[in-house]
């Protein structure tokens, strides 16, 4: 934390952003105490259980394996930046699938599902289980989690996931 | 501000000087020691032994010595490593036999926080008249919580208002009698919340008192409100895991393959003060003779102290030490004896009117050799075992098989609910919405959705109508701790009671019929709001009749009903990697009425994916009672890529004094994997496992072992 603060600029879930922060600053602490986007959740602080997932260009990354820096001029998106008015079909379907217990998991995992979903629009179990094994859970033993990307990926559109992953935004 | 810990680096000693280095502006912190303690320097919960802050002596590494606050939390960790702590170190201990042995007292006069013992019938008599006497033990390691939300709370401190904290936590009243004790503070002026939690497991049962305690001494000593929250590295390192333990087991076996009687010595490891341990080790003991007949049994039990930071809650408390020890044990008498590991089960599993090891009477119409013969069915225990028995001859994949038949009680233990004497409160305003009001904490089990079903069901109404009061100890009502599986059977038949109270009411003042359904509900409501003033029911806990337990002895009803249940584990066992995979799980359970299926089920898959990281993945590496591999890329739990399929099946007897029939589940699915899979994995390989967790390495010193024994013999 040495170096003095600088001005960081990205767009986070499509709107632009400045902030004043050390460079070496982690992106999730930025999203979350800046930003004041606290969906997006700390669990380990190394990049081993995924609860600080986000998007960035489009790839799923661990926000706090993530130098603020190095989000200059990036697209992010958050779990903020999927639900709209009414619930985005992942977090419908992690709903009503009993997919979130505790809940402190889900954010990044839905994050990481809209991920795989962009990947394989149609997964299967295997590709599931590839795609969230960044991503622990402690308390559903995942097979709900499964069963809500199945879920999803049955009632989501392709539009709906353009829009999603940013593709729509940055066309805009 | 941002408050830190200064915690001790020896695991035994005295505190000889404390310096604050340079290079930090400590004008600029506040700093607390034990001398700013306004009330008594001690963790309440059971026995006032263990300090809020070291003073001089120093019992286990991490223990906490300094707070630190800073309004800028990047500076906190450069000052934790700027305070240096001299020590004059003292001798320590770290394994059970060591404690046993009293190498070094470290705690009381004999390092034992506390023994039990059950004796049923004629123990000293049944060795002489069996065909079969067979002895084993069996070991357990630590198990740490991760939950993934690591522990955190924020405490603010006013003269007029007293203390303030919020907290994830799951027991806000134990919170509560900790800062009232820590400050000296009257009940009313001390005030904790509950916030969002994300994921406890036992591991916020106790320690958020502690946490609590340090930032809400930083928030007094500061005048501001200080926020804690460790990071993932502290959080493994200093807070609670389950206890390590060891089993040992002697069976008196007829030679009809009937059960004639048992010793169990059952020890588990506290740690370095006493905390929950006599409450854990009370469960274990209880349940250290599973689902069978014991005409005679022995289990003689003790919790010991080490230089380790205190083991804690964690579900199962106790009951899945030593049900893993029991039901290894039963597969080893079994085939010491020359009968199929289901078979032995089958011949000494509990019947209805059959007492269990502490004369508690089967009152229920449970049918385990049902559950048993389903669960093999589900499975295809008995072709698939054909089949590996010819696979395995030829292939460097050894397969197997393996069975846990167990039972978990629910509710507190004993006379437990009597002393807790739980209360909930149900409310209702103008417009017929409902308030539900209890202490009891949602972290991810269904609290929240179970109690509010339950009394929308009560009341007739849309589960819309009703919500959950804030859990704040202003506010609610306590209805004890959330733990032991208590919360659907315990408090939703309170809610249910408190719910018939509010509506009894409304029919009494004449505004409405029971059964008239929403419309009238919401009309009367309206009308006994505004005639009569504010409208609530409560609910106060009465124990079942004919319950009877006594606590020296250790005799009688030790639960309101237990919840029983029979696993399937599939097992690989690589010869060429040692790699343990489970292929295929089965969980049948007998839990009551299923209230929720969906969370119900969500609970058994949960907690048989932490008993399969307990069994094969979780371990502990210590030194001197430090944990070496307190990050998630060291410790390791399972993936979405390693588990199999969990296939769930519930039975379902109503229990009469449940809400709608209903027992507990929570902790339930977390005593069978570990026995099944490593019950599987002996079946694989043909050679005994008797400790977990079972890494490949461990496989690896067995096999190779026995390999070269094949050579010589060759």
């Amino acid at each position: 934390m040495s170096a003095a603060k600088q001005q960081v600029r990205f767009t986070v879930n499509g709107r632009e952003v400045e902030v004043s922060a050390y460079p070496m600053a982690r992106l999730l602490d930025v999203l979350r105490n800046e930003l004041a986007l606290t969906g997006t959740k700390e669990g380990c602080g190394e990049g081993e259980c995924g609860s600080c997932s986000v998007l960035m260009n489009g790839e799923l990354v661990n926000s706090c394996l993530v130098p603020v820096l190095q989000a200059d001029g990036a697209d992010v998106r958050t779990v903020e930046g999927l639900a709209s008015a009414a619930l985005h079909p992942v977090q419908k379907a992690f709903l009503e699938c009993g997919g979130a217990q505790c809940g402190i998991c889900t954010p990044g995992m839905i994050v990481a599902t809209v991920n795989l979903l962009k990947k394989h629009p149609q997964p299967t179990m295997e590709e599931i289980r590839e795609g969230l094994n960044g991503n622990l859970c402690r308390c559903t033993g995942y097979t709900r989690i499964f069963e809500a990307v199945k879920s999803a990926a049955e009632s989501m559109t392709h539009e709906e996931l353009k829009v999603l992953t940013g593709e729509e935004a940055a066309r805009r | 501000m941002y408050g830190a810990t200064v915690r001790s680096t020896i695991a035994r000693g005295r505190i000889a000087k404390i310096e604050f280095g340079e290079g930090v502006p400590w004008n600029e912190f506040v700093v607390v020691t034990a001398e700013d303690v306004p009330g008594k320097n001690v963790v309440s919960l059971i026995t006032d032994d263990q300090p809020i802050l070291a003073e001089t002596q120093i019992n286990h590494p991490e223990e906490p010595i300094l707070l630190l606050a800073h309004e800028d939390r990047h500076l906190l960790p450069l000052a934790v490593a700027a305070v240096k702590i001299e020590y004059e170190a003292q001798p320590s201990i770290h394994s059970m036999e060591d404690s046993e042995s009293c190498a070094e007292v470290i705690w009381g006069t004999n390092n034992i926080f506390k023994t039990y013992t059950i004796d049923k019938g004629a123990v000293d008599e049944v060795w002489k008249d069996a065909a079969w006497i067979v002895e084993g033990e069996y070991t357990t390691g630590a198990q740490e919580q991760l939950y993934i939300e690591n522990n955190g709370v924020i405490a603010q401190w006013s003269e007029d208002e007293g203390a303030t904290v919020w907290g994830s936590m799951q027991c806000p009243f134990y919170v509560h009698k900790a800062l009232m004790a820590l400050t000296g503070l009257p009940a009313e002026k001390v005030r904790v919340l509950q916030v969002e939690t994300g994921g406890a497991f036992g591991g916020k049962e106790d320690y958020p008192s502690i946490i609590a305690g340090h930032a809400l001494l930083l928030a007094k000593k500061a005048g501001r409100p200080v926020k804690i929250v460790y990071d993932r590295m502290e959080d493994m390192a200093a807070t609670t895991k389950r206890h390590p333990s060891r089993t040992r087991h002697r069976t008196a076996v007829d030679k009809d393959g009937k059960l004639l009687g048992a010793e169990i010595e059952f020890v588990i490891d506290g740690g370095a003060y006493s905390t929950l341990s006599p409450v854990v080790l009370s469960r274990g003991t209880i349940h250290a003779g599973g689902p069978y007949y014991w005409p005679n049994i022995r289990v003689k039990s003790k919790a010991v102290a080490t230089n380790t930071p205190p083991h804690g809650a964690f579900r199962g408390f106790g009951a899945p030490q030593s049900l893993f020890a029991l039901e290894r044990h039963m597969d080893f008498v079994a085939r010491t004896i020359g009968l199929a590991p289901d078979e032995f089960r089958r011949r000494n599993l509990l019947k209805p009117g059959q007492t269990t090891a502490t004369a508690q009477e089967i009152r229920e119409p449970i049918d385990m050799p049902h559950l048993l013969d389903r669960a093999l069915e589900l499975s295809g225990y008995h072709a698939k075992m054909a089949r590996f028995a010819k696979t395995n001859a030829t292939s460097s994949k050894k397969k197997g098989m393996g069975i846990a038949a167990f039972l978990h009680g629910a509710g507190f233990t004993g006379s437990g609910e009597r002393y807790l004497n739980a209360l909930v409160g149900v409310e209702a305003n103008e417009r017929g919405e409902v308030r539900v009001l209890v202490s009891s904490t949602e972290f991810g089990q269904g609290t929240n959705t179970i109690l509010t079903q339950i009394a929308a069901e009560t009341l007739g109404l849309e589960y819309e109508d009703v919500s959950m009061a804030p859990i704040d100890t202003r506010v609610v009502p306590n209805s004890g701790p959330t733990v032991a599986s208590r919360t659907a059977m315990i408090i939703g038949k309170l809610v249910q009671t408190a719910a018939f109270d509010m509506q009894k009411k409304l029919v009494d003042a004449g505004l409405m019929h029971e059964g008239d359904g929403r419309d009238a509900f919401r009309a009367a409501c309206n009308e006994y709001t505004r005639t009569m003033g504010a409208l609530n029911g409560c609910g106060r806990y009465e124990a079942p009749p004919n319950v009877f337990w006594d606590d020296s002895k250790y005799m009688g009803e030790a639960y309101p009903a237990f919840g029983w249940a029979v696993y399937v584990a599939e097992v690989t066992v690589d010869t060429a990697t040692y790699s343990v995979t489970v292929d295929d799980f089965v969980a049948l359970q007998e839990i009551g009425r299923v209230l929720h299926p969906v969370l119900a089920a969500g609970q058994i898959e949960g907690g048989v994916a932490q008993g399969i990281g307990y069994a094969l993945y979780e371990k502990v590496v210590w030194n001197r009672g430090r944990m070496m591999n307190n990050q998630m890329t060291n410790y390791i739990m399972p993936t979405s890529e390693d588990l199999p399929p969990i296939r769930v099946f519930f039975e379902e007897i109503p229990y009469a004094y449940g809400p709608y029939g209903a027992k507990g589940i929570g902790e339930l699915p977390m005593d069978g994997p570990a026995p099944a899979i490593i019950n599987a994995v002996v079946a694989a390989t043909g050679e005994e496992f008797r400790s977990i967790p079972l890494l490949p390495e461990d496989v690896f010193d067995v096999l190779s072992r026995s390999h070269e024994i094949d050579e010589v013999t060759a």
